[in-house]
């Protein structure tokens, strides 16, 4: 029904290019697992040695405990859905979504029958009998999951299928794939540069950047406990300080920085030790106004910019140093922000803020 | 710009062919009797259409055995030389424009194209030293001992169906490959990741897109072998005759234009009216030709 995958030392290069660096990971059977990264990072490329298009120039591809080597697409018991959804526009819709049947030869009556099922499971009864141009975006999408799911596939492999849908359509049908997914019980294998959707939808994420696989968690764990600087920077919005490390104390890094000299937990995954270089993170949303509680690191700042945006007010700051520190704060209707250009001190607490190994921060 | 279109459509084609239209109504006066040209006996008649099909009035047989044998076996030949220039271009436009890349892709366009810097006579002069008793095929498989005698490719008009069918091979490749080559390579991919096999794949995915380009790629090959002269006059067995070899002795050697006209007329006629059978029974709308 729903198969285990298991990615052992894989790595695929095109020439001297190297688009996969070594990945190693195991996906549960009935997981929604999601991949994410920038664009370019080897996702897709990822996602094809899984589904056998494209072999990979070393380690070992398992689906189920078998061994992939040498057998083709056709013959894995995967599905994958593609970038563009790739329907087959001369033919009905019932047509598109029974093909994996009519390659096997089942009876025509049985085809339409099982299509007719899957558009039950799709949300779009009653549709087969149109052509796939006269569907809209969204109800494409869901032919092309119906089209995935009648080869019964045990693991079903989605190439940022929601990218072309506009923000309102994506997130029903986030919604509507978990559904899916939860009401088919096979393993879902998603990929995605957008970490809304990696977050909402997955069990699991792993993190890609430049062929690497950064990290490997469920989704708040990314979130709030990044292990590289690349993760911190990539998954939400974060004020990054790079320093060195003076001590570390029980998990606690003290880090020298230009705009001052910060305390921030580390990671037990990637430990820091004194003299190390080291990046201190900060959500915007986790800093605050000096005053309102008392703050463990502190910042003198000037206010260069302020967004309003209903329940959030997004302020941009400049550090003396010139760093440029962007801060969140609820709005609760009692407080006024500051007034442009003028001088406040800010700061965060401890267990807000995150240590990391330097490295490389993800593109703005 | 529309306007010039169809200026350019009634000088070039429609004028010239009415003229044709007209010709084959009327009697060869120029033969009979030139004086009576534009007299009152010039009328217009049905005596070369009747001659096609009845030959001479003291013709014995019941119509006319040899012209219309040769015309229904040039229209079955034509047909033969388009599909089997179909086997053989989509494949190659197929290979074109999903599976080559880059240098290798332009270096068969290249050998495709070259040959055709040679002009037709050349070419068809070329296949008979290659088809001939002591040419390159058979000197090839005399000598790797699989035949005794040469085999007369010319007499059993395997050199004239090469001939034309390598004549016409671009008409064929180039309009398969254009929609071929606009097809998105995914969908060949999805089709064989549902678990189809090569043959599903081209017979449900890639053949119903590229029906247009098929379609005008077997038009157009079936028309100009339908109506070629020079590989048959070059090419043809001793035995055998193009229709068009007829209707080119009426022309020149018979001095008969109007009956050469009807002949031509016949057979145009009749290739449009296949043409639009063949494109009903496989549901092509002309439209899509043009694509
Ligand atoms: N067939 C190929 N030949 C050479 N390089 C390739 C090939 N396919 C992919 N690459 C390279 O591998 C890298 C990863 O490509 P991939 O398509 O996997 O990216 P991606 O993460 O899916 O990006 P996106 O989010 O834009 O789809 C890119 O730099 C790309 O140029
Ligand atoms: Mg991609």
């Amino acid at each position: 029904m729903s198969a285990d995958v298991q990615l052992d030392n894989v790595w695929v290069q095109f020439g001297d290019f190297v688009a996969v660096r070594d990945a190693n990971l195991t996906i549960q059977g009935g997981e929604f697992f999601s991949f994410l990264g920038p664009s370019g990072c080897g996702k897709t490329t990822l996602l094809r040695a899984i589904s056998g298009f494209q072999e990979p120039s070393q380690g070992r591809v398992l689906i189920g405990g078998q061994n992939m080597a040498g057998i083709g697409p056709n013959h894995r018991p995967t599905a994958l859905i593609f970038q563009n959804l790739a329907l087959f526009p001369l033919m009905s819709v019932w047509e598109n979504i029974s093909f994996a049947l009519e390659v096997k030869g089942v009876d025509k009556a049985s085809r339409r029958k099982k299509a007719d099922e899957l558009l039950e499971l799709v949300a779009l009864p009653g549709q087969g009998d149109k052509m796939v141009n006269e569907l809209s975006g969204g109800q494409k999408q869901r032919v092309a999951v119906a089209r995935a799911l009648c080869a019964e596939p045990e693991v079903l492999l989605l190439d940022e299928p929601l990218s072309a849908l506009d923000l309102k359509l994506r997130q029903h049908m986030r919604t509507e794939l978990r559904a899916i997914q939860q009401r088919a019980g096979i393993t879902f294998i998603y990929i995605t540069h957008d970490q809304g959707e990696a977050l909402t939808m997955s069990d699991r994420v792993a993190v890609m950047r430049e062929g690497v696989i950064d990290q490997i968690s469920d989704g708040t764990t990314v979130y709030d406990h990044p292990e590289t600087a690349f993760v911190a920077s990539f998954v939400g919005e974060n004020n990054s300080f790079s320093g060195s490390v003076k001590t570390v104390e029980d998990g606690i890094a003290t880090v020298e920085t230009p705009c001052g000299v910060f305390r921030a937990r580390t990671s037990t995954v990637a430990p820091l030790k004194a003299g190390d270089k080291a990046i201190v993170f900060v959500r915007p949303e986790a800093i605050d106004f000096l005053g309102s509680t008392d703050r463990e690191n502190v910042v003198e700042v000037t206010l260069t910019q302020q967004e309003f945006e209903g329940h959030f007010w997004h302020l941009v700051l400049h550090a003396d140093s010139g760093a440029k520190i962007r801060m969140s704060v609820m709005n609760d209707g009692k407080r006024d922000t500051p007034e442009l250009g003028s001088r406040v001190s800010v700061g965060f607490p401890i267990l807000s803020a995150i240590a990391l190994v330097s490295g490389e921060l993800a593109a703005d | 710009m529309l306007g010039a279109v169809a200026l350019w459509i009634i000088i070039m084609i429609v004028l010239p062919q009415l003229f044709m239209l007209d010709f084959s109504f009327r009697n060869n006066w120029q033969q009979i009797d030139p004086s009576k040209m534009g007299g009152p006996e010039d009328v217009y008649t049905l005596v070369n259409y009747h001659f096609l099909a009845f030959g001479s009035p003291n013709n014995p047989d019941p119509f006319n055995v040899v012209d219309v044998s040769v015309f229904f076996r040039t229209i079955l030949a034509a047909v033969f030389v388009t599909l089997f220039d179909l086997a053989l271009c989509y494949p190659i436009a197929y290979y074109l424009a999903q599976a080559a890349k880059g240098a290798k892709a332009r270096l068969l366009v290249l050998a495709l194209i070259i040959p055709f810097w040679v002009n037709e006579l050349l070419r068809a002069f070329a296949f008979r030293i290659l088809f001939g008793d002591e040419g390159t095929i058979n000197a090839a498989l005399m000598g790797l001992g699989l035949i005794e005698q040469p085999i007369d490719f010319v007499r059993e008009n395997v050199a004239l169906y090469a001939g034309l069918g390598y004549a016409y091979i671009l008409l064929m490749i180039f309009p398969i490959y254009n929609v071929v080559e606009s097809l998105d390579k995914n969908q060949i991919e999805a089709a064989r990741d549902l678990g189809a096999s090569w043959w599903k794949i081209h017979r449900r995915v890639v053949i119903p897109f590229a029906k247009p380009g098929i379609t005008s790629g077997c038009t157009m090959v079936f028309m100009l072998s339908a109506g070629a002269l020079a590989a048959p006059q070059i090419l043809g067995g001793p035995s055998s005759l193009w229709f068009t070899q007829i209707i080119y002795q009426w022309f020149n050697t018979g001095s008969n234009w109007p009956r050469g006209s009807a002949y031509a007329i016949v057979l145009m006629l009749t290739c449009v009216l296949f043409v639009l059978i063949v494109m009903k029974i496989f549901k092509v709308k002309i439209g899509e030709i043009g694509r």
